[in-house]
């Protein structure tokens, strides 16, 4: 059986400097999935080659079997991997509840001549009930006419990910969505995606907070210097001499 | 109950208007109700956050359209103005994709080298476009009757009342296309191109939707104008009528729907009304130049920043009992 999500051969090059190197690995469909290594190491780049942002030097990002390298961003996202971003990208100008409804821009697609003579009625109290859905389940329930921009920190995070989860996405790619949360916020929302999870939506996480990867995720894959590095379960890795000396440099050089 | 009473004064004003105005002045009235029409347009581009320098050469396209199947093919002049539409908007649609590979500053450019391209055309092509002394003899309203008003189109009158019907559905047409999910799509791709994106949207296609809806209306307000004085050529069209909608749009603030409309009522008021009944005709572009830069100075969120005042207080006022519950 083919996997959810699977990077194959996968490179980067930017000029001379080749940020991801024939990287490999696989997404089981219904996991959550962590992907870490030291700063620099090439995960955002992995992310932005996955959800169309970059297209890759080298290799493919096979999507059920089909290779969707590169493919726009929206043409991805309308297969199912919907992403969030790396600092609170939100429209910073819009109500909280219209940042969902962007959100549902794909289950309710909207039709111009419809909107001019009122016959997306239903489609708009969908979107809608979807929106305040999403918002809701992330806690946002309180705070929908709000201005995006005025949010604190830890629930425009939240909000991002309310905007994604509003696409009905099969897989959701979070680049570091603990930044900037108290250990209190990041354990709620940890909570959130295991319920997310267990809803069937697969989650490709890139994050630094160790404590967080190792409570969360059923597989990690760890980089280095674009390279892959080691894959396992999070007692696996934690223990993993090559992982051990990625992150705090090798012992055997020192004596 | 409250809306329906304000829009019944409003249609009863402006009904009344224009008989308790000059004759000169009723003209002023029919060009500011074509141009109301152009910005408000325009609105809906600025809407995706690209700014273009050719919609006025667009709103020429649909004059130019207009002027010419009416004459050569018989159509009736209603339909023409239709037609004047449809034409910009598929023009803006061929524009759209040399043009939308350019974002920001240099889509500004790209569509002011698109627009001079074609008035370039215009100007080359003595047929079918008349060369630089353009089109002339451009055919009129038909005059009609609807039982209790008589239609005489050499009339500013009555050209105003059918010009306001006509602008009057094609606002409604963009305000309802604001307000509806596609306006909000064209929100986010302004704000947050790229989350948009990751959410689905298409941005090539909805930047190239705005563009051509906005185009479509322009044409409709060129091919009002080229019926009502008869006879266009290239300059009709130039830069410096385009300047004049960027700064209706700006010092109206192109924030809400009706910023944009209120800048180019106060602005024409004051530069044709105001000043020419003071005398300064001489001085007039001076002091307009000068309100220009005081108002911007000043009001940097355009004039709909002072009716967003008056109104969120009331909103305000209407929000304390629901929380009180």
């Amino acid at each position: 059986m083919t996997s959810l999500l699977q990077v194959k051969d996968l490179t980067m090059r930017f000029g001379g400097l080749t940020a991801v190197d024939g990287l490999n690995f696989k997404v089981e469909k219904g996991t959550i999935h962590g992907l870490i290594g030291p700063n620099g190491a090439g995960k955002t780049t992995t992310f932005n080659m996955i959800s169309g942002f970059y297209t890759p030097s080298d290799g493919a990002v096979l999507l059920r079997g089909e290779d969707i390298s590169g493919l726009q961003m929206h043409e991805v996202a309308r297969r199912g991997v919907v992403r969030t971003f790396q600092h609170s990208t939100l429209f910073a100008e819009l109500t909280v509840l219209e940042n969902a409804l962007v959100g549902t821009h794909m289950p309710f697609r909207p039709n111009i001549f419809a909107a001019i003579f009122g016959w997306d009625r239903d489609d708009r109290d969908g979107a809608d009930a979807r929106a305040r859905d999403a918002l809701r389940f992330f806690g946002l329930g309180d705070l929908m006419n709000e201005h995006a921009g005025d949010l604190s920190h830890g629930h425009q995070r939240a909000l991002g990910m309310a905007v994604a989860y509003a696409s009905h996405p099969d897989i959701i790619l979070l680049d570091e969505p603990f930044t900037g949360m108290n250990p209190e916020e990041t354990k709620h929302m940890m909570g959130l995606m295991k319920r997310l999870c267990s809803d069937g939506i697969t989650i490709l996480l890139v994050e630094h907070d160790m404590q967080a990867i190792m409570g969360l995720c059923d597989n990690i894959t760890c980089m280095s210097f674009g390279k892959f590095l080691a894959e396992g379960g999070p007692a696996e890795i934690r223990n993993h001499p090559a992982v051990i000396e990625a992150y705090l440099g090798g012992a055997r050089h020192v004596a | 109950m409250r809306n329906l009473i304000i829009w019944i004064a409003l249609a009863a004003g402006l009904i009344v208007l224009p008989n308790v105005l000059s004759f000169s002045q009723q003209e002023v009235l029919v060009f500011l109700t074509i141009n109301i029409l152009l910005v408000a347009s325009y609105r809906l581009l600025t809407l995706t956050g690209e700014w273009s320098l050719g919609h006025v050469v667009i709103m020429g396209v649909g004059a130019y359209a207009s002027a010419l199947l009416t004459k050569t093919t018989g159509l009736p002049v209603p339909l023409g103005i239709l037609a004047g539409g449809m034409v910009a908007a598929l023009i803006a649609l061929a524009l759209s994709y040399p043009l939308f590979r350019m974002k920001g500053f240099y889509f500004l450019i790209g569509s002011f080298a698109a627009g001079e391209i074609i008035r370039l055309l215009w100007k080359r092509f003595r047929d079918p476009f008349g060369g630089t002394k353009g089109l002339k003899g451009i055919d009129p309203m038909p005059d009609f009757s609807v039982g209790f008003y008589n239609f005489d189109f050499f009339e500013p009158t009555s050209y105003f009342y059918f010009a306001a019907i006509v602008v009057g559905v094609c606002l409604w047409i963009l305000w309802r296309i604001e307000k509806s999910p596609v306006g909000l799509t064209f929100h986010a791709v302004h704000w947050q191109d790229k989350l948009a994106q990751a959410s689905g949207v298409n941005l090539r296609a909805y930047r190239t939707l705005a563009f051509v809806i906005a185009s479509g209306f322009a044409g409709i307000s060129g091919a009002l104008l080229a019926h009502y004085i008869g006879t266009i050529n290239p300059n009709s069209f130039d830069v410096e009528v385009m300047v004049f909608v960027l700064t209706w749009a700006i010092v109206g603030g192109t924030s809400t729907f009706y910023g944009p409309i209120l800048g180019c009522v106060v602005l024409t008021i004051l530069n044709e009304v105001v000043l020419r009944e003071l005398g300064l005709e001489q001085t007039r572009p001076l002091i307009y130049g000068l309100i220009l830069i005081l108002s911007i100075l000043f009001m940097p969120n355009g004039l709909e920043s002072i009716v967003q005042k008056f109104t969120r207080r009331k909103e305000a006022g209407l929000m304390r009992p629901e929380e009180a519950k």
